[in-house]
């Protein structure tokens, strides 16, 4: 929003955006406010915070001292406008999806998703009475095909967990344009060091902050952050944010606010109304593992690479699916929308098929059987019996976890004391 | 907002001076409905210690901001020196009230002219700048006021602002 600020680079705004000594006690770094309510100085003031008049905090469910530098912290390492943090990635989606979505509207997803959240579009949100299409998003025919009058947004992740496949996002952003929808990215695997999905055409960005941005396997979190790009009020398609809201007193967003409207309805609505909120404990949390964002994913990425070439030159593997590697399909992709790495979530097929995959997880030492990703510990598990157990053996096939595949989130452990572990686990569960 | 257009080039250092030495304010085409932007931006430079007086026809002789609200800029009270003229118009009517205002505050104190978000007059605003009155187009002053003095952070919103310092 500055026009004349320093152009300062990643790794010193990973450090310092939205975090200034605290003014009070001169705290250099953030302080955790472990408190709900404020007291505001007179009526008038109150009355302000209410109308949204004045921007301050009211009472931690919409706004926190510390989950705000959190906030802005990576609204700013996207390169958008503003943040809505909450309690977890799941929420997140559901957060992002609540400004533009009304009774009988769809979104067009990828097929390529986490299990999750394949559960949470196809399932759980027709309870809102929205609905989720599945599409491939390597044919864009298809997803052009997929959107309709009542289509308010398309959905993708950059880098789909649990299969490393890079979407070409460029070309979906083309699509939502023509459509006149937002394209709204999960951008959890790849983190904004490794892919900045608004410089490829996307309005809006989801994280679960759980993962590489928290790094350490501490804290649970999600965030939406708004490019501030998108027109809302160039159709009624988003009624919510372009015509007067019902939920507060007929305001309308966009008109008010101009480019802060999604961000200001995420937490004025969607926080006071949803009450996701996250803890600022785990913003704190959250904001140190941001601060080495840039050191991690560099050594996650190499490590990736190194075991993901190993894997793909022993016997014993069928095949290993990494962007990262010069024989997958979107290595070209990858090069160009993550041009620091893959990031260090890949799969790969083990020979021996189910019971392998099964027993290799069982017979690793270092490498820790758990449901999460970008952890400093290395991390195994087979999605077709866990994180992706909800979905039909077609949907498995079509996100990357059929039943003869494993996930691996690899740590900053040394590379070569991962391999041996892989080694000695794969001589175990085929044996 | 018609269509999303670029922003205008306006530096950190200029809009923190237009608004450190502006005290009064006029804006033109103020709503006294509280839901409408130009009542939110009105009150909220109240609020931080403007000197707010409201410019509408529709709402001529009643009191807000702590002021009568007058028909047009013309009407001012003549002994009150007017720093700045925000306006609350279509961009098509901007020119107007830009050309009204040198015209009848050009010799009393007026040294900004702000065009709210969405909206741009590049004549007019070269017309202001040739009297030597800075213009600003397609801003809001409540939002660049709270981005610039710490109160957007508060937001989650990404100030551009970095900073060791107190």
């Amino acid at each position: 929003m500055s026009d004349d600020a320093p152009k300062y680079s990643f790794e010193t705004l990973q450090i310092h955006a939205g975090a200034q000594p605290d003014p009070t006690t001169g705290a250099r770094q953030t302080p955790i406010y472990q408190n709900t309510g404020y007291v505001f100085r007179d009526a008038d003031h109150a009355a302000a915070l209410f109308n949204l008049q004045e921007v301050g905090f009211i009472y931690s469910r919409l706004t926190n001292p510390t989950v705000s530098v959190l906030q802005e912290r990576v609204a700013t390492l996207e390169g958008g406008v503003g943040a809505t943090a909450c309690s977890s990635g799941h929420a997140a989606q559901i957060l992002a999806l609540l400004p533009l979505m009304g009774p009988g509207d769809n979104i067009v997803v990828s097929t390529r998703l986490y299990g999750g959240t394949v559960t949470q579009f196809s399932q759980t949100i027709k309870r809102f009475g929205w609905e989720a299409k599945f599409v491939d998003f390597d044919d864009r025919g298809a997803v052009s095909r997929a959107c309709t009058k009542k289509t308010k947004a398309i959905f993708c992740e950059a880098i789909a967990n649990p299969g490393g496949h890079v979407t070409d996002l460029p070309a979906i952003a083309k699509i939502a344009e023509r459509k006149g929808v937002p394209l709204i990215v999960d951008n959890t695997t790849a983190t904004p060091y490794l892919c900045r999905p608004f410089e490829h055409g996307a309005h809006i960005v989801v994280h679960s902050t759980t993962k590489y941005l928290s790094g350490n396997g501490t804290s649970m979190g999600g965030i939406v952050v708004d490019s501030g790009t998108f027109d809302w009020s160039a159709s009624d398609k988003f009624p919510s944010l372009s015509q007067p809201e019902p939920a507060y007193h007929g305001l309308k967003f966009h008109e008010t606010f101009g480019p802060l409207a999604y961000t200001l309805h995420g937490h004025a609505i969607g926080l006071r109304d949803l009450g996701p909120c996250q803890s600022p404990q785990n913003a704190f949390q959250t904001l140190l593992g941001i601060e080495t964002l840039s050191l991690r994913m560099e050594r996650h990425c190499e490590n990736a690479l190194k075991i993901a070439t190993w894997l793909e030159n022993d016997e014993r593997i069928e095949s290993v699916s990494y962007a990262g590697l010069k024989s997958s399909p979107v290595f070209r992709r990858a090069r160009k929308l993550c041009p620091k790495g893959a990031s260090g979530l890949f799969t790969f097929k083990v020979k021996g098929g189910y019971e392998a995959c099964r027993k290799l997880v069982e017979e690793v030492n270092i490498f820790s059987h758990v449901a999460n990703l970008g952890d400093t510990r290395s991390l195994i598990i087979h999605s077709a019996s866990t994180t992706h157990r909800q979905l039909s053996p077609e949907q498995q096939e079509a996100a990357g976890a059929g039943p003869d595949v494993v996930r691996v989130s690899i740590g900053l452990e040394n590379a070569d004391d991962l391999i041996a572990d892989l080694d000695q686990g794969l001589t175990a569960a085929l044996t | 907002m018609e269509s999303y257009r670029a922003p205008m080039t306006y530096s950190d250092e200029l809009l923190k001076s237009v608004l450190k030495r502006t005290r009064t304010v006029a804006c033109v085409g103020v709503s006294l409905k509280e839901i409408r932007p130009s009542y939110f931006v009105a009150r909220y430079l109240t609020l931080k210690g403007f000197d707010v007086y409201g410019v509408n026809p529709a709402y001529a002789g009643q009191q807000a901001f702590g002021h009568p609200i007058v028909a047009s800029l013309a009407d001012l009270p003549a002994d009150v020196n007017i720093d700045m003229v925000d306006i609350f118009r279509r961009a098509d009517q901007a020119g107007a009230v830009v050309d009204e205002a040198l015209e009848v505050l050009g010799d009393r104190g007026l040294s900004t002219i702000w065009m709210q978000i969405g909206v741009e007059d590049h004549d007019a605003a070269a017309r202001a700048e040739a009297q030597g009155v800075t213009t600003i187009m397609d801003r809001c002053p409540k939002i660049e006021y709270q981005r610039l003095f710490g109160e957007l952070r508060w937001g989650g919103f990404a100030t551009g602002i970095i900073s060791s310092k107190l």
